[in-house]
């Protein structure tokens, strides 16, 4: 090592640093514009149905949109609960 | 038909007054016939950078209201008589301006007026929506800097869905653009985004880099537009703007550090 890198500082700017947050950031809320709108109520009213069957935590579904160049994906996650908890 | 402009950007402080005083006035100075609106209802402040401040008996509201007409409204600049300035109300009533009232105001300047400036309070309400709404295009002013980015890019997604072209199916709002208070010798440092690190993330139609200058505090203090301070650096590239919104091909300035002689560095430019 050089005399010359010992003074230089390994730590990334702080300009970069600020890109590569808003990259991530941008990434993900246009993401989350380009969402159908209707996405928060079905997510609502799918969680009353299960509910008449299985009692799920409020928190137990999610769903998610996920749109490529030719197809758009809806996807839906919920996490049934132990057996003790069913109805 | 004139072509309606907005100056817009979501987050406060960032430079729109100063942008939509300096680019009316160079589109008038051209030649071309411009209204320049203040659309921050409540707190009006574009009559004071154009320093026409005094002059102010009616309003944009007043206007909307039928309490008077446009021509009793519209403040003639004294420095040019192609620009014409319409303040905001200085009025608490929130839902003072309506799409309605705003829209009829719009189409009448634009028999007469080639250009309409519509300068957007900060904030994503009612006044944002409205100076957007209408427009043909959006000058997005932007600091390089992790907040003004952002607010930005949601900026671009309420032009992109909320405006009257986007609900009538018509041709996109044409998006530029500005980034202001930039400093190449922060960005040289790397404490500061870049131009090509702004259009990376943002992906827009640069119009021009406009540097942090002392000029434009000058230059709001005294109540003049920065474009009429040829000598200034921020003058100029705001002159450079509006040349290449017309269609000139401008090269772009301002971006790298100026390599100052001796004599420069002796007696310091503004």
């Amino acid at each position: 090592m050089s005399l010359l890198d010992y003074f230089k500082s390994s730590k990334p700017s702080s300009a970069s640093l600020a890109k590569e947050r808003l990259q991530i950031l941008v990434a993900h809320e246009r993401a989350s514009r380009n969402q159908p709108s209707y996405l928060p109520k079905l997510q609502q009213e799918l969680l009353a149905v299960i509910r008449k069957y299985v009692n799920v935590e409020q928190d137990a579904i999610s769903v998610n949109f996920e749109q490529d160049d030719n197809q758009e994906v809806l996807e839906l996650n919920i996490v049934l609960p132990d057996d003790a908890n069913k109805k | 038909m004139a072509r309606i402009i907005v100056v817009t950007s979501g987050k406060g402080g960032v430079g729109k007054t100063t942008t939509s005083a300096a680019i009316a006035m160079g589109l008038a100075k051209k030649g071309h016939k411009t209204a320049v609106i203040d659309f921050d209802v409540g707190l009006r402040n574009l009559d004071l950078i154009m320093g026409c401040e005094r002059r102010v008996v009616y309003d944009f509201v007043n206007v909307i209201n039928g309490e008077a007409t446009l021509r009793q409204a519209l403040i003639k600049d004294k420095r040019c008589n192609q620009l014409f300035i319409l303040p905001a109300s200085q009025t608490r009533d929130k839902d003072a301006l309506t799409k309605e009232g705003v829209g009829k105001i719009l189409e009448e300047l634009s028999k007469e007026f080639k250009y309409i400036v519509c300068d957007s309070p900060a904030g994503i309400e009612r006044g944002a929506n409205l100076a957007m709404y209408f427009a043909d295009d959006a000058f997005v002013v932007t600091n390089p800097e992790v907040a003004s980015v952002r607010d930005s890019d949601r900026m671009l997604g309420i032009l992109a869905s909320k405006s009257r072209r986007a609900e009538q199916g018509e041709e996109a709002i044409t998006e530029y653009l500005l980034l202001s208070r930039y400093s190449p010798k922060r960005v040289k440092l790397g404490e500061m985004l870049s131009v090509e690190d702004v259009q990376d993330i943002l992906s827009l139609h640069l119009l021009g880099v406009i540097p942090e200058s002392k000029s434009v505090l000058n230059a709001s203090n005294s109540g003049t537009p920065v474009i009429l301070d040829e000598e200034s650096n921020a003058g100029q590239a705001y002159a450079d703007v509006v040349a290449r919104y017309l269609g000139e091909d401008v090269p772009h300035r301002f971006i790298n550090e100026e390599k100052k002689g001796l004599f420069g560095k002796l007696f310091r430019s503004r």
